[in-house]
């Protein structure tokens, strides 16, 4: 349901997604269709089961892939096959350039966009003691960890101030205890930021504990079951675990996806046991 | 220096110290090989003498230019071969079975055309050295990492600026293999030419020291130009493996 008290940052309508028979394999209906509102400032994840089309969801919003029917808009214009200015898109797998410093790829892409140099370096300067490489500047990607590589990635993402930020799991290949502290730095950029931020995510509790309002996805081809509005205040940290309701929210998501993902394993539906 | 290169010295100066032993105790002959120790006088001889400077002038431009068409005209060929698909599907099998192709065997029909200049050299070394290049260009720009290019994309790159800025310096690594390739079969070609059918050059002097049973001359030569390729080879796939390291992590 939209809210007509708070402004539509991007809206999605109709959007379906099939992939073309090919090579003697049959078509694939990947997505859709799918209607959602993304309000201006929210911070919103998708949850579903393995498959169910969240990338390809993602893929579609940023502009990296076309639909096959349906449309996107962003701050009222349509998004068709190119990432529109104001929309930064961070990778689920590293990303960052092993032929550049941490420092040279978090100024990559203002380089690319006529901004003068003297305010690249003031800009990636903020950005990458915002994200805690200050020390690691001069060093290249394949000295640091797996966490900070993916630090230097949404560094480079910030640098271009988008007012959206579209996540395609970006914590995924990350240990548990690296990923709360990355979804605290993660809630601190939004906040100070004020840009809307879109997670896709298969964790539950990541989603539950981050966002504002979680949706969740069916098995393939991927519709939207439910949306949850988490009701965090905007201050949340990852300690936002030991409240009581948290555990509500995600066992709220777990309760929508539970058959959705028996059946991405192919088991279909069938009853939790009590 | 590591560990490693340590041991690598040591086994070449021990394997110099036998054969220097066996040379002097003439278990080898002087006819078959003299010691080390005086092919390194040979070759500091005829490096201060400057005697056979014109040839290793000659041998040196031979070289650079089979280089310079080797790897411009390798990494044209692959970067044409990994954008047009068809071309690709047509040409790839040939390209792979074209290292069991002696390139010296169209020597003399060469020479026919030419005439006996450097250019039936020179071509014979491009054919050495063109096709890795365009091998490694091409298995190069394949394996870039798709996230590289999406990057590109959501930064609003234009065509050429993804391929200047994204896919050659992540493909950089396997051209690099590439470039020492063309580079070691680009001497190959030279020499090996030079000494069939030649009237200069370091090759041909080989060549002209063996003729006359000169083995001083023949191996101070071969030393040189052993310790000239060994150089150049280990300084090249130094900084590749370095590029290797840091690129596939």
């Amino acid at each position: 349901m939209a809210d007509a008290t708070r402004t539509v940052h991007a809206r999605v309508e109709g959007l379906t997604r099939v992939y073309p028979a090919r090579d003697g394999r049959p078509a694939v209906n990947a997505l859709g269709p799918i209607d959602l509102d993304l309000y201006k400032g929210e911070f919103l994840s998708v949850v579903g089961p393995s498959g169910c089309g969240k990338s390809t969801l993602l893929e579609l919003l940023a502009g990296l892939a076309l639909p096959t029917s349906g449309t996107i808009e962003f701050e009222g214009i349509m998004v068709r096959g190119q990432v529109p200015e104001g929309v930064g898109v961070v990778f689920q797998e590293d990303s960052s350039f092993p032929w550049l410093t941490v420092w040279q790829n978090v100024a990559f892409g203002l380089e690319n966009s006529g901004v003068d140099s003297a305010e690249i370096g003031r800009r990636v300067d903020f950005a990458v003691n915002f994200m805690g490489l200050s020390d690691f500047a001069k060093s290249y990607p394949a000295q640091l960890s797996g966490g900070m590589r993916q630090r230097v990635c949404i560094a480079r993402t910030l640098v271009l101030r988008p007012r959206l930020i579209l996540l395609d799991e970006p914590f995924a290949a990350l240990d548990q205890q690296t990923r709360l502290l990355m979804g605290d730095e993660l809630l601190r950029l939004w906040r100070e930021t004020g840009a809307t931020i879109l997670l896709i995510t298969h964790s539950l509790d990541e989603a539950a504990m981050l966002s504002d309002r979680v949706a969740a996805m069916s098995a393939r081809p991927g519709r939207l079951l439910e949306i949850i509005s988490t009701g965090w205040p905007a201050d949340r940290t990852s300690r936002i675990v030991e409240n009581a309701a948290f555990g509500a929210v995600t066992a709220r998501l777990w309760t929508i996806l539970r058959s959705e993902s028996m059946k991405a394993i192919g088991h279909g539906e069938t009853s939790a046991p009590a | 220096m590591t560990r490693y290169a340590w041991v690598r010295i040591s086994i070449v100066a021990g394997a110099a110290l036998i054969l220097e032993i066996l040379c002097r105790t003439g278990v080898v002959p002087r006819l078959i090989m003299i010691p080390p120790s005086e092919m390194m006088a040979s070759a500091w001889q005829i490096l201060a003498s400057g005697e056979i400077k014109s040839d290793f002038y000659f041998s040196f431009v031979n070289i650079a230019l089979a280089i310079g068409f080797s790897v411009v005209g390798g990494f044209i060929t692959g970067l044409a071969i990994y954008s047009a698909p068809v071309l690709r599907a047509t040409l790839e099998p040939f390209l792979t079975s074209y290292s069991a192709v002696p390139p010296i065997v169209f020597h003399p029909m060469l020479i026919v055309i030419f005439g006996l200049n450097r250019a039936p050299q020179v071509i014979i070394a491009v054919m050495f050295g063109l096709v890795p290049m365009a091998i490694h260009t091409i298995s190069g720009l394949r394996r870039i990492r798709p996230v590289f290019l999406k990057v590109g994309r959501a930064n609003r790159l234009s065509r050429a600026a993804s391929i200047f800025q994204i896919q050659l310096p992540a493909a950089a690594p396997y051209i690099f293999v590439g470039v020492t390739l063309a580079v070691s079969y680009s001497v190959i070609g030279v020499i090996s030419t030079e000494f069939i059918l030649s009237a200069s050059g370091i090759g041909h002097q080989i060549s002209f020291a063996y003729d006359n049973y000169d083995n001083r001359t023949m191996y101070g030569l071969v030393l040189l130009l052993l310790a000239t390729a060994t150089l150049l080879n280990s300084s090249l796939r130094h900084y590749s493996q370095r590029m290797l390291q840091r690129w596939t992590r």
